[in-house]
């Protein structure tokens, strides 16, 4: 027909597409061969670059091929005039780029110019930076591009308030962007330092507050979008809990005081050291673990002279200080006393509340009733009642118990994927409120004084932790789920265990097992039915 | 000259208005021979965007009615015995009431002429040979010479090449040039040129730089940045449209825009509406419970088709009484149906407003926060780019070029021929007419529906924001019954379409009166005149206008072929433009009409790699430099401009 184009076949043009396929591959292969054997060869010079630049330029994550370019710059560098190497620079920045264009999320692209950038004499920060705007700009989470602006921003020194403006600028545009709020918590704390005694990583309560508006924007537009929900348990979550000393105990009988603190430490370096005062006067002394291997503990004892114990007056007074944690307490040993102890009671607000430890309980609370607001709106959205629950303890275990349990059913029956996880937390919780009604019943569970513990009827399946229980004379572990005898492996580094009951626990019945338990914990007498 | 045109074609079409533009484009396309002719002097007929100085002359042509009087030789006696005619019209009677206000000062200057200063700044771009062409063209006295030019075509000139629009493409490109310089020294360009011209207007600028008000001059002077639409429209982002844009790769022949914002008048106030996730998640006029329940609804909405149970109780009622049973504060109310489904309290039931709902938020997200695009250089680019798809596959085209008649065959009742203005006879196996070619014997039994259309140049923007280059729609509900919802779009100098410093807003509504009846006061809400007297101490909250344009076009959409008198089974219809805001009606009725004239053949189809296409010698390359003739409608100055593609697929 008059005017159609006459276009080639379809045969023909899959037959010129293989040629051009097979003639590609070729040429590949043969400069990959060739480079291969220059670097064997040691022949590392320009034509090395040419030719990986061949090869990279197609295909940027061949990295074997982006350290053999390392190495020709390594030597070019000091072969070169410094005129020669700008020249050199400059065209490998361009041609990162180009490979940038062709994979923008390719590692070894992105490190090869960290590389390249770190080892420049005057590199130009501004030009990068310009560079992450535009690779972000087509794509905002590209988070390949964020590690090297941080990179960037970090050397070029970029105050963190330009870059808070950036991030800003990226969540307008599309706040489902992990990397731009998680810059953010980097960058506020740095924005807002707290001055040097207090706990670090509190946010100053207007800017808080501030954040908590952005990040309820994100939530209440798209309540299934996780990463706002994240940023928003960061938020509330990110205050370090106040340093403690949680307990204090003198023993006379074994001449011995313990010290447990609020998070674990290692007493004796540079900065964690123990000022131990007894009738306010100072003692040395050397603290240990209860394991003996002195590494990062909760716990610390410390040998004491018998001066320090005698029976002579009315009592002794035992003051330990922490001086980072800037805590102390003091316990006192009556006369004709065997033991002394001072600790927290365990409805302390710290004990089981560090999952979110914003300063203030109003803030929890205005976020509990936005949470509350919105879960009205989207009754199944999971993100929102887990928010609630972990709100309502950190304000008040007790108080929203019941409400606490039923959130948890409505969350288990919207994500029955994560019910394992959710039977989990929820029981911690229930086992944490238990401790907490006992405490306030004064009936103490947790007594450091006992030689004897009661864990009966618990489904225990492991003894991981159960270690160098110094005092321990008594362990009770009846109708558990302990399956095998070497579960009870860690029981033998305590040193006065002597007896063990170990009725209806499935090991029980295991062959020889008598003979096994002899051999595993030869000073323990042990009862089995 | 009548012996350059062959005396035969396979489809002859008339009018150059976008339906006919992409059938000719279609027919191109699949081989057929397209003769393409408009017996006006420039590409689109209604659908056309004009400069400053053009708009003056079409105003001038419509305002005093004056009938374009050819001596053309008689067709009569060229019909054949066993022949009939079906006379055509020779005057354009769509536009009426066409009025016009000046608000801006007409002091000093009435002497100013458009473009004097850019053309003698780009007489280095401009070809000589379209330099001449172009004097005669946007001079003042452009009216007479195109009057005149109907008849007396220059010799040297091939009637396939327009030198209007081949100057227009220089021009473009020339002013973006300009603009981008601007944008680098910081001086607008208005008071640029009134130092290097009129000095004494240049001082008194100076004394008060704080009000660069703008006067009638500038704007003559400035016209040629003007492109001002007939037709008001907007492509959804997923509209048919563009799914012809860029299957048949026309796309590359234009750039777009996309619509920054959605406004909304309610109370006398603009707001923004919120649309997009982003806008949602960044308004400050929302409560944190508003956004949940908007994003809740429009959720519902992208999908409402899979919970009937939902809906399917309220189908009965409108959808505004629907939107009030829903979780949606009064606020969200309102701008669901005003600003997102666009339709008004009565108009539409649930579904139809569901559907508009959904349609709106399907478009959303695909170059951007809005369903929208506009193409830069405006809506009359859109009409060249198809032809200029046809020109390359062959077609030939003809403006100024007056049809005189259809000589219809009486034995087959089919028609033959077309005797154009010089009596030369051409045949043709189809023949694509739209409708304002007819006479009033073809169209005495049509009942047209009428387009009240505003356009006004205004001062500064209805909603203020940081950026003063927004591209806004606003919708303004009628307010009383029986009225229609007047449709305001406002385009900044950055789409191409107006000076800087200014804004073009444009009215369109369904008409129940004149034009003006029916949109002045959307205008006197929104917008101020402009007056000389200052108000010192006041801040004027509404922009000010400088000019404004009211006038009345016939809308011919969905008109039944069969209300036609005595039209002949291969005289096929195209309509002029419609009021809807999309294009989808143009698409359709060029893809149903194509489907006849070539039934069987792909519609548009991409055009084959270059690669791929087998050259023989054949009579490829001369045709394929007609498309020189067809204005060039990207300039590659302009950086922020969309690309139009598929953003799905990759693009590297």
């Amino acid at each position: 027909m008059h005017g159609r184009l006459k276009v080639k076949t379809s045969e023909e043009q899959e037959e010129a597409k293989r040629l051009e396929r097979e003639q590609k591959l070729k040429l590949y292969q043969s400069a990959t061969q060739t480079v291969f054997q220059k670097r064997q060869a040691g022949e590392l010079d320009e034509s090395v670059l040419e030719l990986t630049s061949q090869i990279l330029g197609a295909n940027p994550d061949f990295a074997t091929l982006w350290n053999c370019r390392r190495e020709v710059l390594q030597r070019l560098e000091v072969q070169k005039s410094p005129e020669e190497l700008a020249t050199l620079v400059k065209a490998e920045l361009g041609f990162l780029e180009s490979c940038l264009r062709v994979n923008p999320k390719s590692y070894g692209t992105w490190h090869h110019r960290c590389w390249l950038l770190g080892r420049l004499p005057e590199p130009n920060w501004a030009r990068e930076l310009e560079l992450c705007a535009r690779f972000l700009e087509v794509d905002e989470r590209n988070f390949h591009c964020w590690d090297y602006r941080r990179f960037v921003a970090a050397q070029a020194a970029v105050p963190p308030a330009e870059e808070l403006a950036f991030t800003d600028s990226l969540i307008t545009r599309n706040f489902s962007n992990y990397s731009s709020w998680h810059y953010r918590s980097c960058l506020l704390p740095q924005l807002h330092p707290q001055p040097d005694s207090g706990p670090q990583g509190r946010l100053p309560e207007d800017v808080l507050l501030k954040e908590l508006e952005l990040v309820q924007n994100a939530f209440f537009t798209d309540p299934n979008d996780q990463s706002a929900w994240f940023y928003h348990r960061w938020l509330l979550g990110r205050a370090d809990p106040q340093d403690a000393l949680r307990c204090l105990h003198v023993s006379r009988d074994e001449a011995c005081l313990t010290v447990s603190f609020s998070r674990p430490l290692l007493v004796g370096s540079r900065t964690e050291t123990l000022l131990l005062m007894v009738d306010e006067s100072p003692l040395a002394v050397a603290w240990r673990t209860p394991d003996g291997r002195n590494r990062p503990s909760h716990v610390w004892l410390c040998d004491l002279p018998a001066t320090s114990l005698n029976d002579q007056l009315p009592q002794h007074t035992f003051r330990v200080i922490w001086t980072a944690g800037d805590a102390q307490k003091e316990c006192v040993l009556l006369k004709g006393r065997q033991e002394g102890w001072c600790r927290d009671s365990a409805t302390d607000e710290q004990l089981f509340r560090c999952e979110l430890s914003v300063e203030k309980s109003t803030v929890l609370q205005s976020e509990l009733e936005s949470c509350k607001e919105l879960q009205e709106l989207e009754p199944e959205n999971k993100w929102c009642l887990l928010t609630i629950i972990l709100l309502m303890r950190a304000l008040d275990p007790l108080q929203y118990e019941k409400e606490t349990l039923q959130y948890f059913q409505t969350l288990k029956a919207v994500d029955p994927m994560r019910a394992a996880y959710l039977d989990d937390l929820r029981s911690k919780f229930l086992l944490e409120n238990s401790v907490l009604k006992m405490e306030y019943a004064e009936v103490r569970v947790l007594h450091l004084g006992h030689k004897v513990l009661q864990a009966n009827d618990n489904t225990i399946e492991s003894l991981d932790g159960v270690t160098n229980l110094p005092r321990l004379q008594e362990l009770f572990l009846c109708n558990n789920r302990l399956q095998q005898p070497a579960v009870l492996q860690p029981l033998a580094s305590c040193p006065r265990l002597v007896l063990l009951n170990l009725q209806g626990n499935p090991l029980c019945q295991a062959v020889g097992i008598s003979e096994h338990l002899a051999e595993l914990l030869p000073s323990v007498r042990s009862s089995l039915t | 000259m009548a012996d350059n045109l062959p005396s035969e074609f396979d489809v002859v079409v008339i009018g150059t208005g976008l339906p006919e533009s992409i059938i000719a484009a279609a027919c191109s396309r699949s081989g057929q021979r397209v003769l393409h002719v408009d017996s006006r002097s420039y590409y689109g007929g209604n659908w056309a965007s004009f400069s400053f100085s053009g708009l003056l002359s079409w105003l001038k042509e419509h305002q005093e009615n004056s009938d374009i009087v050819n001596e053309c030789p008689p067709w009569q006696e060229k019909i054949l015995e066993n022949e009939e005619a079906i006379a055509l019209s020779r005057k354009d009677k769509t536009i009426q009431h066409v009025e016009v206000f000046c608000y801006a000062s007409q002091d000093l200057h009435e002497d100013v002429e458009e473009a004097g200063a850019l053309q003698k700044n780009h007489a280095s771009v401009t070809s000589a040979n379209s330099t001449e062409a172009a004097d005669s063209a946007c001079l003042p006295t452009e009216d007479q010479s195109l009057s005149t030019a109907s008849c007396e075509i220059p010799t040297e000139q091939t009637p396939s090449s327009d030198p209007e629009s081949a100057l227009e493409v220089n021009d473009f490109e020339a002013t973006g040039e300009k603009e981008n310089h601007c944008d680098k020294t910081c001086v607008p360009s208005t008071s640029e040129k009134e130092t290097s011209e009129n000095v004494p207007m240049a001082e008194n600028t100076a004394e008060q730089p704080k009000k660069n008000r703008i006067t009638y001059s500038q704007i003559i002077k400035e016209g040629r940045r003007f492109n001002i639409d007939l037709v008001s429209k907007l492509l959804y982002s997923r509209g048919l449209l563009i799914d012809l844009l860029i299957k048949s790769n026309v796309s590359r022949y234009a750039e777009f825009k996309n619509i920054t914002r959605i406004l909304a008048f309610r109370e006398g106030r603009v707001e923004q509406v919120p649309c997009s996730r982003a806008d949602v998640f960044n308004s400050k006029q929302l409560t944190m419970v508003e956004k949940r329940m908007l994003m809740k609804f429009l959720t519902f909405c992208m999908e409402y088709e899979e919970h009937p149970d939902e809906y399917k109780a309220y189908e009965e009622i409108t959808f505004y009484e629907y939107l009030k049973t829903q979780k949606l504060t009064p606020n969200l109310q309102y701008f669901v149906l005003h600003s997102i489904a666009m339709t008004s309290e009565t108009a539409s039931s649930t579904i139809d407003g569901l559907r508009a709902t959904k349609n709106f938020l399907h478009c959303l997200g695909r170059y951007g926060n809005t369903p929208f695009l506009f193409p830069l250089y405006g809506q009359g680019e859109l009409p060249q780019c198809f032809c200029r798809m046809c020109a390359v596959f062959g077609g030939i085209y003809c403006l100024r070029h007056l049809v005189q008649c259809l000589v219809v065959d009486k034995e087959s009742g089919k028609c033959k021929a077309i005797i154009d203005q010089f009596g030369q006879r051409i045949i043709s196996k189809h023949f694509l007419v739209e409708d304002s070619y007819f006479s009033e014997n073809t169209c005495s039994h049509v009942q047209y529906r009428q387009i009240s259309r505003a356009v006004l140049i205004t001062d500064k923007s209805v909603l203020k924001t940081d950026s003063d280059q927004q591209i806004s729609i606003l919708t303004v509900p009628a307010e009383e019954p029986g009225a229609f919802a007047v449709r305001v779009i406002e385009l900044c100098s950055s789409t191409m379409t107006c000076m800087k410093g200014t804004y073009l807003v444009h009215l369109t509504c369904t008409s129940s009166k004149t034009a003006r009846e029916d949109l002045e006061p959307v205008v006197q809400k929104l917008f101020t005149p402009y007056t000389e007297k200052e108000i010192e101490n006041e801040e004027v909250e509404k922009p000010r206008l400088l000019w404004a344009l009211y006038f009345n076009m016939r809308d011919s959409s969905d008109v039944s072929r069969n209300s036609y008198n005595d039209l002949p089974s291969n005289v096929y219809v195209c309509s002029g433009p419609d009021c809807a805001l999309g294009n989808d009606n143009a698409v359709k009725q060029a893809e149903a009409l194509f489907q006849q004239i070539c039934p069987n053949e792909d519609f548009c189809p991409p055009p084959p790699n270059p690669e791929d296409i087998i050259l023989d010698g054949d009579s490829l390359q001369p045709e394929a430099s007609e498309s020189s003739a067809i204005p060039e409608a990207n300039s590659e100055t302009l950086r922020e401009s969309a690309n139009l593609r598929n953003p799905e697929e990759p693009s590297e």
